[in-house]
């Protein structure tokens, strides 16, 4: 019923369209004038409101910056992100003054420029020098930007692997995440699909002597201002393993290994109090993989070594889990 | 092609070979599938805004797939999204622009009769419609249309088992691409052809109307990119159906382990993005070329700097084929490839600089008229503006890492690349109706839209890089699934209410196109006061498209306002005076 209403609203309003056109173009038959012609007043009334509807998404924009500015992340809790951070304020500057320069210069232009029959345009298809100058302004500017790009860029991939990086496995599924720990020898044992068998969720090879002290877990615990190398694997199809807070995103493929280094220098004691009691690191999924893909989470907790020893002590190793309980 | 030879209904405008007439059949099938695409989104957005509601919108999709059981799931969600990229980017903003444009404007502006194979041309239009057929009739299958994303990266693209669209319709969905990709090689052939070889006389690479330049350099875009697309998907074709392993490898979905093992879906994004990236400027490059033109007509000044115009087009196009790493920064790939990456990818906007403040320049001292044509370009360069400028951030490497796949991706690519070229698309169409079909589109109505379109498009796409600037990732069917997102509701509410609100102005646009079509007011030879070449043939749109003999040109197209002249525009075909000295 509701669909035969709307059908029928739809006809009436496209019927009553049609007639108020007729009725203005008989109209301006009558006074012999075409009514498409682009008139002073029509240029005079479009060119007022370019400047008024310009101007008024200027305001919105600034108005967006004002009032949404609390919902955005906040400031990076990792050493590396601390410097992206940086650089984004220092690109988002630039754009931003390009965009308050360059907006209004167009929506001024329209207004005061706007036609009269009167009138004729100026008469100016090239200008050697003025083309020379605007583009070398964007190119020194992009330099800069580019050479702090890449430094930034090469400072958060290019990590040292040392004695004290903490290696962890985050290993993605349809629709769920696990880590892995690499245990006291701090070595992942070796994995391979084909042995992913009942609770060897992983395909963990037991052989490997490595493998023994690894630790499966449901969450992630790290330690403050401890470097952690985390290595992703995935299971099925191509996730994203996305950080928002610590400034740390990265695919996990099938077939193959990726991997993110980055130091945590804010527990989430911390965050808790600056943001709310609410607050928890998380880990998303931040490539489509299907149905649940905008539900697949893990949990990552930044504490003390003291907080971090207690947790770590009380997962059972792979040994245990799936060697001695058959 | 001077011979009269009579026409019946199937040659005159199904079978058709005049350049003319295959140019709006590409519109209209665009326009169809715009709004097609555009009412998916309007589906999602309302999901977006009030998760689990099934709107009205919902109930009146057809498709089996869709009738099954109660409302909008993931899964069809996911399908929505995925029909909604692959309609706007490949149906309407490829075909339905390029198409459109570059069949009809290149023979006019270029002198010529027609195509330089009109049978290929023909054909360009029938396989993109075999593909449009395909397409839709993937909506109709019971496991849904492809539902891995447009980019359909495998192994989700590649798995039935891995997302239900995977099936019956993502087969659909590669054999739809394939035809599409055959059309639109043909086409773009016929285009490269016919502008290196069908000038008339007098009508030099330096007198080419910037459309033409666009157009000429997207065909070549088109001709060395798709190839890679239609590589790209046989090898997938491959993996799902004959057991071979591109793209696949170390695989256990729902409990099966698969054989397939030495595969890499990263060569997948390789190839896909190697034609996805250029593909972004096949979309733009014609907007802009349209929006160079419709811009000097309506300041009444030349466009400034053509040659610099020239130079930035092939630059950028140039560029877009050694930038497509940035798409994929956050593959692991080795990071040494990023910096390089990053550093082709910010030299782009050098020249797109360059031709803003072209654009800034020709307006600058014009005696601008607006018709409805104006503003819609006019919405391209501050689109162009605004969406250009987060490319900056969204090329960066290392900025990279926190916005990839989120909300400021979608803001970004929405403005500068939707936007643009959908209202350069809306600007040619207002622009040359009168020449399309021989009737003027209603003006009021064209105003309306714009200023309807303009202001609903920001509040639509400008919140959205404060969605990603939180964190909020695309394609998620629900952000209710983490607390951190749940003051971002009312952003996502107001996003919805625009969206709604820009659709219904789009009806507008509908309305008056076919209206005018029909009952508009008959428009004279050259109703905008242009010089190029399409506005000195009859308005009854012969095939042939000039009676007598093909025009001869002796200057460029952009002798508006040039001092000495008694009008403030010059047709191409006038011949300088004594003394005057070409531009």
């Amino acid at each position: 019923m509701t669909n035969i209403l709307i059908v029928v609203v739809v006809i009436l309003l496209v019927a009553t369209l049609v007639q108020i056109l007729r009725v203005s173009e008989l109209l301006s038959e009558i006074k012999n004038k075409d009514v498409n012609e682009v008139t002073d007043k029509d240029n005079n009334t479009q060119g007022i409101l370019f400047l008024i509807v310009g101007f008024g998404f200027l305001i919105f924009v600034i108005w967006q910056m004002v009032t949404w500015n609390h919902l955005l992340l906040p400031p990076a809790s990792s050493v590396h992100g601390t410097q992206i951070d940086f650089l984004m304020k220092i690109s988002m500057g630039l754009i931003l003054v390009v965009f308050f320069v360059l907006s209004p210069i167009l929506f001024y232009f329209l207004y005061k420029y706007r036609g009269k029959k009167s009138n004729k345009a100026y008469f100016f298809s090239h200008n050697n020098k003025l083309e020379v100058v605007w583009t070398v302004i964007p190119t020194i500017l992009l330099t800069v930007l580019i050479i702090f790009g890449l430094k930034t860029w090469d400072k958060a991939m290019n990590v040292e692997v040392t004695e004290s990086t903490t290696i962890i496995e985050v290993y993605g599924q349809q629709f769920n995440w696990t880590a892995r720990y690499s245990g006291l020898d701090n070595n992942l044992g070796k994995a391979n699909f084909k042995l992913v068998k009942g609770r060897n969720t992983l395909g963990v090879d037991m052989l490997d002597s490595n493998a023994a002290d690894d630790k499966m877990a449901r969450e992630v615990h790290l330690v403050i201002d401890q470097p952690v190398l985390l290595k992703f694997r995935s299971q099925d199809v191509i996730h994203s393993a996305f950080l928002p807070h610590f400034r740390v995103q990265m695919n996990c493929v099938p077939g193959m290994t990726t991997q993110f280094g980055f130091t945590p220098n804010k527990t989430t004691a911390q965050m808790k109090e600056s943001e709310g009691e609410d607050f928890e690191y998380i880990l998303l999924c931040n490539k489509i993989c299907g149905a649940s893909h905008y539900n697949m989470q893990m949990k990552f907790i930044v504490e003390t070594q003291e907080e971090y020893d207690v947790w770590l002590a009380s997962q059972e190793s792979l040994e245990t889990k799936l060697l001695t309980q058959k | 092609m001077s011979e009269h030879h009579k026409e019946n209904f199937i040659t005159k405008y199904v079978f058709t070979q005049d350049h003319k007439m295959i140019a709006k059949q590409f519109l209209i099938t665009g326009m169809f599938m715009a709004v097609v695409g555009m009412l998916m989104s309007a589906i999602f957005r309302v999901q977006l805004a009030n998760p689990g509601e099934t709107s009205i919108l919902y109930n009146l999709l057809p498709g089996a797939w869709l009738n099954d059981s109660g409302g909008l799931n993931p899964d069809k969600y996911l399908a929505l999204v995925t029909m909604h990229g692959t309609i706007l980017v490949f149906w309407v903003l490829t075909a339905g622009l390029s198409g459109t444009f570059a069949n009809f404007l290149i023979p006019l502006q270029i002198g010529a009769r027609d195509m330089a194979s009109g049978f290929l041309n023909m054909l360009s239009y029938w396989f993109f419609f075999l593909a449009t057929v395909v397409l839709l009739s993937s909506l109709f299958v019971e496991t849904g249309p492809a539902s891995g994303g447009w980019t359909i990266y495998p192994p989700l693209s590649a798995l039935p088992q891995a997302i239900p669209g995977s099936g019956t319709g993502m087969t659909l969905w590669l054999i739809s691409i394939t035809l599409f990709v055959v059309g639109s090689l043909l086409g773009g052939l016929n285009y490269i052809v016919t502008i290196l070889n069908l000038r008339t006389i007098g009508m030099t690479m330096q007198r080419l109307p910037l459309t033409v330049w666009a157009l000429l350099i997207t065909a070549i875009l088109g001709v060395l990119s798709f190839p890679v697309l239609l590589s790209c998907g046989l090898l997938l074709i491959f993996d799902r159906s004959f057991g071979t392993s591109f793209y696949l490898s170390d695989i256990i979905i729902n409990g099966e382990v698969l054989h397939n093992e030495g595969g890499s879906p990263i060569l997948f994004e390789h190839l896909f993005w190697f034609l996805g990236h250029p593909e972004v400027y096949i979309i733009l490059l014609p907007a802009l070329g349209i929006v160079s033109e419709v811009i000097a007509v309506n300041s009444r000044k030349p466009i400034f700097g053509y040659k610099a115009m020239v130079g930035a087009l092939l630059l950028i196009a140039f560029l877009s084929f050694i930038v497509w790493g940035h798409h994929m920064f956050m593959t692991g790939m080795n990071p040494f490839l990023g910096s390089v990456f990053t550093f082709t990818t910010l030299l782009i906007a050098i020249p797109s600089a360059v031709k803003v403040f072209n654009y800034l320049a020709t307006l600058w001292r014009g005696n601008i008229r607006f018709t409805p044509a104006m503003l819609f370009a006019i919405g391209t360069v501050s689109a162009f503006i605004t969406g250009g400028l987060t490319g900056i951030i969204l090329g960066d490497s290392a900025l990279d890492i926190n916005v990839h796949d989120t909300y400021f991706v979608v803001g970004h690519f929405h403005i500068v690349m939707g936007l643009s070229a959908i209202y350069g698309m809306f600007a040619g169409v207002y622009h040359w109706f009168p020449k399309m079909y021989g009737r003027m589109m209603n003006k009021n109505l064209g105003y309306l839209h714009f200023w309807g379109t303009f202001i609903c498009a920001y509040g639509v796409f400008f919140p959205m890089h404060f969605l990603g600037l939180a964190g909020l990732p695309r394609r998620y069917y629900s952000n209710s699934a983490f607390p951190m997102f749940d003051g971002l509701s009312d952003i996502n509410e107001l996003i919805t209410f625009f969206a709604l609100a820009g659709a219904i102005f789009q009806v507008f646009f509908l309305f008056n196109f076919f209206y005018s079509i029909f009952k508009g007011t008959k428009a004279t030879q050259n109703p905008w006061k242009s010089n190029t070449l399409e506005w000195t043939t009859p308005v009854e749109r012969i095939h042939g498209n000039w009676p007598g003999e093909l025009p001869v040109v002796t200057r460029w197209a952009y002798d508006y306002s040039k001092p000495g002249a008694d009008e403030d525009f010059i047709l191409q075909t006038e011949p300088l005076k004594e003394g005057e000295i070409e531009h």
